[in-house]
């Protein structure tokens, strides 16, 4: 990006080049007086839930990420024990993850000595900078160093782009422990065990189990109202539900939308997939193009929010996918 | 007064690093516009490409790894008046030119489709040149995709995996001396190697497809020079004009001159054979 913009700089005429450097340089002080000022505006109070003892949830909104909701749009959490605090996600900026925080030092006594990331999107990542000082064990899935270095830099300035001030300090933390497969991690008299899933949602997803409460967090293999978003392998999705549906939990806690009894929570997701599978394939079958299939894609069925953001992209991402298939 | 505007909006870029910004003014004032203009055509004029050229994207880019395009001949390719080239411009993505297409009177149709990656909003420009050497532009401004939405591939593992696999396939009901549509499929990661190792601070090594070449009967009918702003597992759709039987193959090769190949012959146009690298 940088290259880029010095490369057009430098092809403008003579006068005006004298002239954008002037204002490049005011800019870059600007830039400067902003990042030494640097400080991400403070949000209201997060609302938390406490569903069953040692569990916190706070609720994001059901939105995109926008300036007036401080990228507080997926559902963040925590879990105390005896030792320390679990953080599960940590919000859309660093704003969020600054409020959780502050939440958490108002109810647990102990240390956070892990923050579990559940994926590599930048609505649950991007306030892990908020925690850097707490120096916990950051913990993702085995590719989510990977992810977060390919996608990184697009989110961040995304984020910038699109929330402008809101976004300061959020910021790149990358996992210092990687889950292959399953681990066990000990809070003090209770044990959470985290599982890396083959690619579904996306290539990084990661559930947190409560032994003690039988609490399933799902990160966003499950979303409930939300409609569902695919950015991995619809296979891989589906089949990591019919995998999930046999975990004997009480409460499922979705990356978006409220918390529910387990399996059935997860019902409408999987008729929604399995309909977007159905559908594409037989577009396919039909020699119907990407294009011509998303002119007339189904836009009926069940009431989704954010169904007019993500559907068509969840039929893109089908079709790419299932043509290979053909 | 445009490269004053388009200044403020560099230096505003630096102090904000990319608060929120609307559509430039028009598609003649993107600053990188004017420098690929510059060094692509010259002063050469380019006329609105009514007539000539339409290109369908979306208003939006749903899936910033994967936007379909197309960009559609208004009139068929003969011998007197044809397309020679189109070149596909992503304002906004970091390499801007994301194709040279090529076609000749055998295409039939200088039709193309594919997918592209956005990394930002953008104009998406599609210029053509006509046998008589003028010059058309068609031009959509594309938004960026939501905050989730990353143009990077969906499994890095899985596409390295499957690197290699190519398809090449032609549609069913095939007509001597008809245009016809082909698709050419190649399991690519097609990799910018942008992306920075945050740890190592160094980049990842680049692969992309960079060539494409196809040919009827031995004669080219759409020859394309790319690179990364194509999505991975580049696709393309394009016509050529079948001739009773014959073959139609085609031949990929990549940064890192790999190297892969399929054909189909028309008495059994279903499915191209698959080959491996070499």
């Amino acid at each position: 990006m940088d290259g880029r913009l010095a490369r057009v700089a430098v092809s403008l005429t003579p006068p005006s080049r004298r002239w954008c450097a002037l204002v490049l340089g005011v800019g870059a002080a600007i830039a400067f007086l902003q990042s030494a000022a640097g400080m991400a505006p403070e949000m209201p109070e997060l609302a938390l839930e406490n569903p069953a003892p040692g569990i916190y949830v706070h609720y994001g909104q059901q939105a995109e990420m926008t300036r007036a909701n401080f990228g507080d749009v997926a559902n963040l959490g925590f879990v105390v024990g005896a030792r320390c605090v679990a953080v599960i996600d940590t919000g859309g900026t660093f704003a969020v993850g600054r409020a959780l925080r502050r939440a958490i030092q108002r109810i647990a006594t102990v240390p956070v000595c892990y923050v579990i990331n559940t994926h590599v999107h930048p609505d649950h990542v991007f306030g892990n900078a908020a925690f850097t000082d707490d120096h916990p064990q950051f913990i993702g899935h085995v590719r989510l160093a990977d992810a977060m270095r390919r996608r990184g830099p697009n989110y961040l300035n995304a984020l910038r782009r699109d929330l402008g001030d809101i976004a300061q300090q959020s910021a790149i933390v990358l996992p210092t422990r990687s889950i292959a497969t399953t681990e066990e991690l000990d809070l003090g008299g209770r044990i959470l065990s985290l599982r890396a899933w083959p690619t579904a949602h996306t290539d990084t997803d990661l559930t947190v189990f409560d032994d003690a409460s039988r609490t399933l967090w799902l990160g966003d293999l499950l979303f409930v109202g939300h409609v569902p978003v695919l950015d991995g392998n619809l296979r891989g999705f589906l089949a990591a539900i019919a995998e999930l549906k046999t975990v004997r939990a009480n409460l499922a806690i979705p990356g978006h939308g409220r918390a529910l009894a387990w399996p059935e929570a997860i019902a409408p997701e999987e008729r929604y997939l399995t309909g977007i599978l159905a559908e594409v394939r037989a577009a396919i079958k039909g020699k119907r193009t990407l294009a011509e299939t998303l002119a007339t894609v189904d836009t009926g069925g069940e009431r989704w929010l954010l169904f007019d953001e993500f559907h068509r992209r969840n039929v893109t991402a089908a079709y790419a996918e299932l043509e290979w298939d053909e | 007064m445009t490269a004053r505007l388009a200044c403020v909006i560099l230096a505003l870029g630096v102090a904000c690093a990319g608060a929120a910004r609307g559509q430039d003014a028009g598609p003649a004032d993107s600053a990188v516009w004017k420098k690929v203009h510059a060094s692509m055509f010259g002063n050469a004029i380019l006329e609105a490409a009514d007539g000539v050229v339409t290109l369908d994207t979306p208003k939006r880019a749903e899936d910033a790894a994967i936007v379909p395009l197309a960009i559609r001949a208004q009139f068929p390719q003969t011998k007197e008046r044809h397309i020679e080239t189109i070149w596909l411009v992503i304002d906004n993505n970091p390499s801007p030119i994301a194709a040279v297409f090529r076609f000749t009177p055998e295409s039939g149709r200088a039709d193309i489709e594919t997918r592209v990656r956005i990394e930002e909003y953008t104009y998406v420009r599609a210029v053509a040149r006509t046998n008589d050497g003028k010059l058309y532009m068609a031009a959509n401004y594309v938004k960026a995709s939501g905050g989730c939405s990353a143009p990077a591939g969906k499994d890095a593992v899985a596409a390295k995996a499957n690197l290699g696999r190519i398809r090449l396939s032609v549609h069913d009901g095939v007509e001597a001396g008809r245009p016809a549509i082909a698709q050419l499929m190649i399991s690519h990661p097609n990799d910018s190697g942008l992306a920075m190792d945050q740890v190592t601070r160094s980049y990842a090594t680049p692969h992309f497809v960079r060539r494409v070449e196809v040919r009827y009967a031995g004669k080219p009918v759409m020859n394309a020079d790319v690179d990364f702003s194509i999505s991975e597992n580049p696709n393309f759709r394009f016509y050529f004009v079948p001739a009773g039987g014959g073959e139609l193959d085609a031949k990929v090769v990549d940064n890192q001159d790999l190297e892969f190949t399929a054909r189909v012959k028309l008495d059994s146009p279903r499915l191209g054979a698959v080959s491996t690298p070499h």
